[in-house]
């Protein structure tokens, strides 16, 4: 319990040593970060490169196989921490969207609400009409995810997540599936949410994302960390031949 | 001549828009013919009437066994499912040794065995009087464990059936694995399996003519009781057909008209493949 007071320092979230394996391979070797409060982190590198498993052990869906997550002091795994009082705070945005297709856009937004936050009805309707009218489609709050279109999927995605009142929110690829005259309309939220403050850990391939929102961008290879840097210094002056090479490869088309 | 610009023309699918010849269903008019033909020959002859009469005097008895002991194998079979699907490793084990259990012995002999020893000796065990469960709920005891063991794996395909992503995010939501399998998991898989449930349904009604081997008063075992009372072997056998295949008939419409009503409601990728894959030209 000692030890807690000393790591409630600035880092929202700190992830020491961090390393997992699947069976034989090793899909992140040494990762550490520390993110800030109200700071935007984007991470990039080649697919592979263990980028999204870095993230998603950063709410353990993927439980590491060494090393420490802390989110705001509390060490995941821990005992006496509740995972899911932890999720509850981490919103957690898909590649593939995955909204619940048995149940309408309102319900999506308001039945963790409801059942991790324990909100009333009414409550819970207001706040998630209040996070539709914020991604722009409070209009299809009782339609079903297959009515919508990719990019209205991910903006209901991205409400649903935000009616929790999260202190962080993660994206993993969330522009991956999407058609491209749809980005940009998922781009935009997420553009309005970095600005307003939220402290966001974004996996992307969109460059353009990084240098107009991200604090850091963290370049990864191979399950590693291989530079981390603002954006302009990061993109303009890298300083390892792995993110040079990376960035002739997606710059080039 | 040469075959490549072909292989670049549009694909087009016929989809046949009025019945023709060759799509009438003409088994499913020979049995409805059977069916009336039985329900005149019930009307004009007095034989077949006699049978009725005796034959229908089981329907409750069919109807309340195959009811109660389907209800019981639903809650055994997703029990025994999400058992089988379990990180514990003695629940897995349980359910595991149960299932294959049930599947490597004949049905009838599980029946016997179920309702003459196993139910018996295990109130006896536990300091129940065996008469606590008559006969009749012995089989139903039986024919649920043996079912139960179906739908296990009905249940587990189902539950397979959705994609780990809604998991996955109804538990970045803080969703506990209770919430998740009920609100989120178990909905979706439900539905989906629903057809499949139907069918079991359907054959449990026929499995339950097995239990007439334990003397439960069922069509079957009121049509044996008949026979040997009449000798009226063909008319009463006929009658016992009859009433089997005019339920067996409605219920698999049944489940065929909901099949086809999700597979429109869902509208998935899944269900249009499906539906134009059977449409290809020959």
């Amino acid at each position: 319990m000692t030890g807690r007071a000393h790591s409630r320092s600035a880092a929202l979230i700190s992830i020491r040593g961090l390393h997992k394996y699947f069976g034989e391979i090793q899909a992140v070797k040494n990762v550490n970060l520390e993110v800030r409060r109200g700071e935007v982190v984007v991470i990039v590198g080649p697919s592979g490169s263990g980028k999204s498993t870095v993230l998603r052990c950063i709410n353990h869906l993927e439980e590491p196989t060494a090393g420490v997550v802390e989110i705001e002091g509390e060490m995941l795994g821990d005992d006496d921490v509740d995972i899911n009082e932890v999720r509850a705070e981490v919103g957690m945005v898909f590649q593939q969207f995955n909204l619940f297709p048995h149940l309408t856009v309102l319900e999506n937004v308001t039945i963790a609400q409801k059942l991790v936050r324990k909100r009333e009805k009414r409550e819970s309707i207001e706040i998630a009409m209040t996070q539709l009218r914020r991604v722009g489609i409070p209009e299809k709050a009782d339609s079903y995810p297959h009515q919508l279109s990719g990019g209205q999927q991910q903006r209901v995605a991205i409400a649903r997540s935000l009616a929790m009142n999260p202190k962080i929110m993660l994206f993993d690829e969330p522009t991956s599936a999407l058609d491209p005259e749809m980005i940009k309309e998922v781009l935009d939220v997420m553009l309005q949410l970095a600005r307003e403050g939220m402290t966001m850990v974004v996996v992307t391939h969109e460059m353009g994302f990084a240098r107009a929102a991200a604090n850091r961008v963290v370049f990864m290879d191979e399950g590693q960390v291989v530079e981390i840097a603002p954006p302009d210094q990061l993109f303009s002056h890298p300083q390892h031949e792995r993110t040079k090479l990376f960035l002739s490869q997606i710059l080039a088309h | 001549m040469t075959v490549a610009p072909e292989t670049l023309e549009p694909i087009h699918v016929e989809i046949p828009k009025r019945f023709t010849v060759r799509d009438f269903p003409y088994w499913l008019a020979a049995i409805v013919l059977f069916i009336v033909g039985m329900m005149v020959l019930i009307a004009v002859g007095p034989e077949y009437r006699k049978s009725f009469d005796f034959v229908k005097l089981g329907i409750g008895f069919t109807l309340y066994t195959t009811a109660l002991a389907f209800v019981i194998s639903v809650i055994v079979g997703l029990f025994a499912a999400l058992a089988r699907m379990s990180r514990s490793v003695v629940a897995r084990n349980i359910a595991t040794f149960y299932i294959e259990f049930i599947r490597g012995v004949p049905m009838i002999v599980l029946l016997i065995t179920f309702a003459l020893v196993l139910v018996p000796d295990a109130l006896a065990f536990v300091g129940v009087d065996k008469r606590f469960f008559d006969i009749t709920h012995r089989g139903i005891i039986a024919l649920a464990a043996v079912y139960g063991a179906f739908l296990a794996e009905v249940f587990r395909a189902g539950i397979e059936s959705i994609p780990l992503g809604q998991t996955e995010a109804a538990r970045s939501l803080g969703m506990t694995q209770r919430h998740t399998l009920r609100h989120i998991v178990l909905p979706q898989a439900i539905r989906n399996i629903l057809p499949a449930l139907g069918n079991d349904f359907i054959a449990l009604l026929k499995d339950s003519a097995l239990l007439s081997i334990l003397a439960i008063r069922e069509m079957t075992q009121m049509a044996k009781l008949y026979t040997g009372r009449s000798f009226r072997f063909t008319e009463t056998y006929l009658v016992l057909v009859f009433f089997y295949l005019t339920g067996t008939l409605i219920l698999s419409l049944l489940v065929q008209w909901y099949g086809r009503r999700i597979g429109t409601v869902a509208g998935s990728a899944k269900t249009v493949a499906a539906a134009t894959g059977g449409a290809e030209p020959t």
